[in-house]
C-alpha cells in the first residue's frame, strides 16, 4: 500500500454489464430501531441517523415502536394516492415520448416518500417540493387535469406557459413553486418556518431534495439556519442513489449517511426506509409533532431507489446496471403496502385490479380534458402577450414597447 | 480535416489538451463515466483515467472553487457547468475570486481555469435551461468571455482558452451543437457536415481570443453578432438580399474593436444582434463603442436585436427568440431610416 495521499474516487457498485450490488446499503431489521420521545434532545438520538427505521417486515406485518397504527381506510387512501401517482407518471412518460409534452420526470419507486409524508402533514403546513414529488400534488388534491395542463403549457396552465413541465405550484394548497435549479427550496422552507415561528403560528414547513442536491451550498444554509433558530421545519433528503449518472457516493454518502448531517448541525436526523409507507408516515408524524411543540427541525433521509431515468432526457442504461432496480433490497412501496393490507384482511387482489382500472380510466379522462385546453402543437394556445406579464407587478415601459414590437413581428 | 459537429470538436479539443499537457484536468457533473449530458466529454475518462476526468458532486460553487485551488497548485482545470443557468451558485467564486486572484496578489497567483457551459435557447428548455448570461460576466474585470458559433472555432478557441493563463468562461450555444440554426424551427435540422466550418482539423490548432471573424464581407451594413445569432443574421441578410458585412466577434472579452469599427466606418450602418435579453446586454457595450469610434461615419442610428427583457418562457420560445423577422426589421430600419 502506498503511503502517499491519493485522490479517492467513490466506488460505484454496479456499472452496465456488472452484477447489481447493494451491500453498501446499511439495513436494520423492521421494528428494531427505538422511537425516542418527540422532545428528546438531538444529541441523545444520534443512532437514529445511521440505523434504518422500518415498520413493514418481509412478510408484510407492521412491527415495532414506529408502527403508526393508522386506520385501514387511511392506508387504502395512501395506496390509492401512490398508484394514482404512478399511473399518472406512466401516462405522462408516454405522452412525452409521443411528442405531446417537451419533458417529464417520473417518481417511479419513490411514491411512498411524497404520499406518506404529505398525508402525515396538515393542509396548513407549507410544502417546498423538489421536481420528483408529484405525490404531494396528488395528496393535496390538485386535479390531474391541472397538473397535465401545466405539462402542456396550455391555456389552463397555472404557470402561464413559463415553466418546464412538472414545475407545478398551488398557492391555495400551500405548495410552493418548484424551481428547476437544485436545492434552492431547502433554505427557503427554513425561512418560511422562521416566519411561522416569528408570527407565533404552529404551521410547519417541509421541503424535499435529492441526495445529489445536498452537495449544493443551499443544503448547508438550510441546516445551519434551521439549527440556529430551531425552526419548525422538516428537511427531507430523498436518497434515491442516483443524481442523473452521479452515484450517491459523490454527494458524500459513502463516508456517512445523509441523515447524519442533522446531528452534525445539532438537529435530529433520522434515516428511514423510504419504500415503507408506514415507516415514512411515522417518522414524518414524529418530526411534525416535534416541530409543532418547539423541538425544532428534523433532517430525514428517505432511503429509496430511482426506478426510472432521471428525466425523459436521460438514459440510465449508459451508467448503471440494467437490472439494478430489481435487486433493490427495499422493494417497491406500492407492492409492500398492498401486501400489508392484504395480510391484515383489508385488501384483495380483486380490489386492487379494480382500483388500478379505475385510476387508468381517471388518468385517461383527465388527459382527454387537459388536451381540450391545447397542446404544444394544437390550439387553443396561450396568448403570447402573457410572456411580458409578471416580470414585475407593473409592466415597465421597456416591456410595454417590446410587447408591441412582438405583436408587430408576429403579424409581419 | 474531418467532419465534426460542435460536440465532437469540443471533445477533440479536450482530448488533444489532455494528451498534450499532463496538468490539464476535466471536472464537472456527469462528465466522467457518463461523458456529460451533452456527450462533450464522452470517452475521455476511459482514455485518461478517473484522476484526469473527474466526476464531481452537484455543487457549482464547489466546482469553481476547487478548480481555482487546483489551478494555483499547477493544474489547468477545465470545469463544466452543466447549463449556464446553473452557474450562479459558482458566481461568488468566479466574480470575487477567479477574476481577481491575479490582481489582488500582484500577479503572484493566477488561475488558468476554463469554465465550459452550454447556453442559449431553442431546445424547449424553459427558463432554467435556456439562458444567455454572458454579459453578467463581461461586466466583471478579470474574466475572459468566449462564445463560438461553429465547430472549427469551438475547437480552436477552447484550446486557446485552456492554454490561456487567465480564467475564461466559455459559452457553448447548445442549439448549435448538432448543426447551424438559422432561427426557423420549422425547417428540418441541418447537420454541420453541410457547413464549411463543420470541417475541422483533427490535430492541435488555435483560434486566437480577441480576433473577430468576418463571416461575410459586404458593403451596405455591418452586423455584429456572436453565437447562434451569427447564423440567423446570415440567413436574414440573404433573405433581404442586403450586402451585409457579418462579423462574428467570437470573444466578447477581449473584444476586437478594430475589426468592428473598421467595418462600420466602411459601411456606415450597424446592427448588433444577440440572443440574450436586450437591457444591459452585451449589445449595449458594442453599440457604445461603435458610437464613440464611428459616430461621424454613421448614416443611421445603430439597431439592436435581442431577446425580450423577460425570462425565457417555455411556451413562447419562438416568440421570445430573436429570429429572422427581428433581424430583418432591424436591417430595414437601418437601411431606410425614417
Amino acid at each position: 500500500m502506498s503511503k502517499k495521499s491519493r485522490l479517492h474516487l467513490p466506488r460505484v457498485p454496479a456499472r452496465p454489464g456488472e452484477k447489481p450490488d447493494f451491500s453498501y446499503v446499511q439495513l436494520s431489521p423492521a421494528g428494531a430501531v427505538p422511537r425516542p420521545e418527540v422532545n428528546a434532545r438531538a444529541r441523545d438520538m444520534m443512532s437514529l441517523s445511521v440505523e434504518l427505521v422500518r415498520v413493514l417486515d418481509d412478510s408484510g406485518d407492521a412491527v415495532g415502536p414506529w408502527h403508526p397504527h393508522l386506520d385501514a381506510s387511511d392506508l387504502q387512501v395512501g395506496l390509492r394516492h401512490m398508484l394514482l401517482t404512478r399511473t399518472y407518471d406512466e401516462r405522462m412518460q408516454r405522452m412525452q415520448r409521443g411528442g405531446k409534452i417537451s419533458f417529464y420526470i417520473r417518481s417511479l419507486g419513490e411514491e411512498a416518500v411524497s404520499v406518506a409524508q404529505g398525508m402525515a402533514l396538515r393542509p396548513s403546513d407549507m410544502l417546498f417540493p423538489g421536481y420528483r414529488n408529484q405525490g404531494l400534488q396528488v395528496v393535496r388534491g390538485i386535479p390531474l387535469v391541472d397538473l397535465m395542463c401545466q405539462t402542456l403549457s396550455n391555456t389552463k396552465d397555472m404557470c402561464k406557459g413559463r415553466q418546464l413541465p412538472v414545475m407545478y405550484h398551488s398557492r391555495a394548497n400551500n405548495l410552493f413553486s418548484i424551481s428547476g435549479n437544485l436545492a434552492t427550496q431547502f433554505p427557503q422552507a427554513v425561512g418560511w418556518a422562521m416566519a411561522a415561528a416569528i408570527k407565533g403560528e404552529d404551521n410547519l414547513a417541509a421541503t424535499w431534495m435529492g441526495e445529489g442536491s445536498s452537495a449544493e451550498a443551499d443544503f448547508h444554509h438550510a441546516l445551519l439556519f434551521a439549527s440556529v433558530y430551531q425552526a419548525p421545519v422538516i428537511l427531507n433528503v430523498v436518497n434515491n442513489q442516483w443524481a442523473i449518472s452521479t452515484f450517491q457516493g459523490y454527494a458524500g454518502g459513502e463516508q456517512r449517511s445523509f441523515a447524519a448531517r442533522g446531528p452534525g448541525y445539532g438537529m435530529a436526523g433520522i434515516r428511514v426506509d423510504g419504500n415503507d409507507f408506514l415507516a415514512v408516515y411515522a417518522v414524518t408524524q414524529w418530526a411534525a409533532e416535534r416541530a409543532r411543540t418547539g423541538g425544532g427541525p428534523t433532517l430525514i433521509e428517505l432511503v429509496t431507489y430511482r426506478g426510472a431515468a432521471h428525466s425523459t432526457s436521460d438514459d440510465p442504461a449508459r451508467y448503471r446496471a440494467k437490472d439494478d432496480a430489481e435487486h433493490w433490497p427495499l422493494g417497491d412501496p406500492i407492492l409492500r403496502l398492498k401486501a400489508h393490507l392484504i395480510k391484515i384482511g383489508e385488501w384483495s387482489e380483486a380490489r386492487h385490479q379494480a382500483m388500478a382500472a379505475e385510476l387508468e380510466a381517471l388518468v385517461a379522462a383527465s388527459w382527454k380534458e387537459a388536451v381540450s385546453f391545447g397542446t404544444m402543437t394544437e390550439g387553443p394556445r396561450l396568448d403570447a402577450d402573457l410572456m411580458f406579464e409578471d416580470v414585475f407587478k407593473e409592466m415597465p415601459q421597456n416591456l410595454q414597447r417590446q410587447q408591441a414590437l412582438m405583436r408587430k413581428e408576429r403579424n409581419s | 480535416m474531418a467532419n465534426m459537429n460542435m460536440i465532437q470538436a469540443l471533445n477533440s479539443a479536450m482530448d488533444i489538451m489532455l494528451g498534450k499537457d499532463p496538468s490539464v484536468v476535466l471536472m464537472g457533473e456527469d462528465i466522467g463515466y457518463f461523458g456529460g449530458v451533452f456527450r462533450a466529454t464522452e470517452g475521455l475518462q476511459r482514455k485518461y483515467g478517473e484522476h484526469r476526468v473527474i466526476d464531481t458532486p452537484i455543487a457549482e460553487g464547489g466546482i469553481v472553487a476547487t478548480a481555482l485551488g487546483m489551478s494555483v497548485n499547477g493544474l489547468r482545470p477545465v470545469a463544466e457547468i452543466q447549463f449556464a443557468d446553473y452557474i450562479y451558485p459558482g458566481f461568488d467564486q468566479i466574480v470575487s475570486e477567479l477574476a481577481r486572484i491575479r490582481y489582488r496578489s500582484a500577479g503572484d497567483f493566477f488561475a488558468p481555469v476554463t469554465i465550459r457551459t452550454p447556453c442559449g435557447g431553442g431546445i424547449r428548455g424553459g427558463q432554467t435551461h435556456s439562458q444567455s448570461p454572458e454579459s453578467i460576466f463581461t461586466h466583471v474585470s478579470g474574466i475572459k468571455v468566449v462564445m463560438p458559433s461553429n465547430p472549427f472555432d469551438a475547437k480552436g478557441l477552447l484550446i486557446t482558452c485552456i492554454e490561456d493563463d487567465d480564467p475564461v468562461v466559455f459559452f457553448e450555444p447548445k442549439r448549435l451543437y448538432n448543426g447551424p440554426f438559422d432561427g426557423d424551427p420549422n425547417k428540418p435540422a441541418v447537420p454541420w457536415s453541410t457547413h464549411p466550418k463543420g470541417q475541422v482539423d483533427e490535430g492541435y490548432f488555435k483560434v486566437p481570443l480577441g480576433k473577430a471573424d468576418i463571416v461575410r464581407a459586404g458593403a451596405a451594413v455591418t452586423i455584429i453578432t456572436y453565437g447562434t445569432m451569427v447564423h440567423v443574421a446570415v440567413a436574414a441578410a440573404a433573405a433581404l438580399n442586403v450586402d451585409a458585412e457579418i462579423i462574428d466577434i467570437r470573444s466578447l472579452v477581449p473584444l476586437d474593436v478594430d475589426t468592428i469599427c473598421s467595418s462600420v466606418k466602411k459601411t456606415g450602418r450597424c446592427v448588433v444582434a444577440h440572443e440574450a435579453t436586450r437591457f444591459s446586454g452585451f449589445g449595449a457595450e458594442i453599440l457604445s463603442t461603435v458610437q464613440e469610434e464611428c459616430f461621424w461615419a454613421l448614416e443611421a442610428p445603430i439597431q439592436r436585436v435581442a431577446g425580450w427583457d423577460t425570462p425565457y418562457p417555455h411556451a413562447f420560445e419562438w416568440e421570445y427568440f430573436p429570429g429572422q423577422a427581428r433581424v430583418k426589421a432591424a436591417l430595414k430600419a437601418v437601411m431606410e431610416p425614417a
